[in-house]
């Protein structure tokens, strides 16, 4: 094991988490898996992170599934693809959806298959204008995983996520920011600066209440009005009882610019 | 004196018990099941107390029997199990029982918390018998009382499979009557018991005892039991006053006489 196909560096509360296969388009291989695993339980771990930034190496974001890892000879067993989903990129999309803080994800290029709904799954995404999505599952007749058949149809509407994940063309970082499926399309050499500015940002911020807020929008998906509203109670009883709401509070009172600790 | 149990209150009416043993997932051997059982004799004794909850922590409610343990027994050994003795006891409370279930509730934990008259649930709750698993079944009341909340296929999946169920499941099956976000579990159950220890304590008692009636009896058996019941609070003085404060808009005062 020579080369970190995961890079994690932790700075002023932003974890800045880089997908580093740039040779493979940074798609996921069983070591590349294991080592986001425990890079993101680094993560939940530190009570110093606030918010955590994901960006790939190289000219590409994420290719997905490095096919070389599946290559299926004529005649050959066919392998189960639940169980890699089951044990790998399962656990990976929802150990993001519940990590109790920000996840900003910045698309520095190419983002396809699985890569593709893993910046979906961030909570902000940001993409280079060169940047691209490609539901790309489809030409090797599988299925959108990680998460893509969820998110698509929430994020850009059934019409469109269906023509992107039965067509699997390629969409510029523009029209996915005019469609809705991504948060912001920045010019390519601003998007570090304009992510690590936003991640900074977030981080200096009621982690605590954002890490509600993120709670309460991801259940809002699958909830009745009346659920949620007992939801909003039960989460705003929480952020009430946070160190950030008081001094929230208090600096508003006293005119003054709030120190938020994230608890 | 070992502590796998913790004990708070009563505040206004209600004991808390804690199942304290972090390093193995509240696992429920010999000693705590006969901490419990000790716990609700106290509670059971004291008039101040009115309803108890019960609770683990965080990741378990209770992650099932001692395995160790039950190695450690042979059929003899089985058949006089000091364990069937607390399971009695546990049935046998007469006082509202609360569970406030988060993360694991599996095997004898499951049992546990079926042994509750409520359960309520955190989000992250799983429910669970995997005793198949290890060659041998449930043996807390856990095919009895399982079938009784979720009717039979989900009994059977769950006992045949030993696979878990979540606690949104849980809730639609009926094993639970409300899920929470998990940090507001223990307070949601703790509210309830104390609205419910605000009561007049003899009319709890016996409409606690009709709905236990209801599971094994047949429904005439039930209804007469239910009558009886309802006659016996006629000559109470806290249903006097509960007539009264209703007639005279005002909060009553019960006594438990």
């Amino acid at each position: 094991m020579s080369e970190q196909t995961i890079l994690l560096e932790i700075e002023q509360g932003v974890a800045l988490l880089t997908l580093n296969r740039p040779g493979s388009l940074n798609s996921f291989n069983a070591d590349m898996h294991a080592e986001m695993r425990s890079a993101i339980s680094q993560i939940r771990k530190n009570p110093e992170v606030r918010a955590l930034l994901i960006t790939g190496a190289g000219r590409g974001f994420c290719a997905g599934q490095d096919l070389s890892d599946r290559n299926v000879a004529p005649g050959a067993e066919v392998p189960d693809l639940g169980e890699s989903i089951e044990k790998r990129y399962n656990p990976l999309l929802r150990s993001l959806r519940d990590l109790p803080m920000p996840v900003i994800c910045a698309v520095n290029g190419v983002a396809a298959g699985a890569g593709a709904n893993i910046a979906l799954a961030c909570d902000i995404t940001l993409a280079a204008r060169s940047a691209s999505f490609i539901q790309a599952f489809c030409k090797i007749g599988l299925i959108p995983d990680s998460g893509g058949t969820w998110s698509l149809p929430r994020l850009v509407g059934m019409a469109r996520a269906k023509a992107l994940a039965m067509m699997g063309d390629k969409i510029s970082a523009e029209q996915a920011a005019a469609w809705g499926m991504i948060w912001q399309c920045v010019d390519d050499e601003q998007l570090m600066d304009e992510a690590l500015k936003l991640a900074r940002h977030l981080a200096s911020q009621p982690t605590a209440g954002l890490a509600l807020i993120k709670r309460a929008l991801n259940a809002s998906m699958n909830n009745s009005f009346d659920e949620q509203l007992d939801l909003e109670r039960d989460l705003q009883r929480l952020a009430g009882r946070t160190e950030d709401y008081r001094e929230g509070v208090a600096a508003f009172i006293e005119k003054r610019k709030p120190e938020f600790k994230g608890r | 004196m070992s502590q796998n149990l913790l004990v708070q209150g009563p505040v206004k009416g209600v004991r808390i018990l804690t199942l304290h043993r972090p390093e193995a997932l509240n696992a429920l051997n010999t000693a705590l099941l006969g901490e419990i059982s000790l716990a609700l004799d106290e509670a059971e004794a004291d008039s101040a107390t009115g309803a108890v909850v019960i609770t683990g922590d965080d990741r378990a409610f209770a992650a099932g029997a001692d395995i160790n343990e039950m190695a450690s027994r042979d059929l003899v050994g089985i058949l006089e199990d000091p364990r069937q003795a607390h399971w009695a006891r546990i049935a046998r409370f007469s006082k509202p029982l609360i569970a406030a279930i988060n993360g694991f509730a599996l095997g004898g934990g499951c049992e546990l918390a079926m042994h509750a008259d409520i359960l309520i649930a955190g989000e992250n709750a799983r429910f669970g018998q995997p005793e198949i698993n290890l060659g041998i079944m449930p043996g807390a009341g856990g095919t009895q009382r399982l079938l009784r909340a979720v009717g039979q296929s989900m009994a059977m999946q769950m006992v045949l499979t030993g696979e878990q169920i979540s606690a949104k499941r849980a809730l639609e099956a009926g094993l639970i009557s409300e899920i929470c976000v998990p940090e507001l579990t223990l307070e949601r159950a703790i509210a309830i018991a104390q609205i419910i220890a605000a009561k007049a304590p003899l009319a709890v008692r016996l409409a606690k005892e009709a709905i236990h009636k209801a599971a094994d009896a047949d429904l005439a058996t039930g209804l007469r039991f239910e009558r009886h019941a309802f006659t016996i609070l006629a000559g109470t003085e806290d249903r006097k006053e509960g007539l009264a404060a209703f007639q005279e808009k005002r909060k009553p005062v019960f006594t438990g006489k």
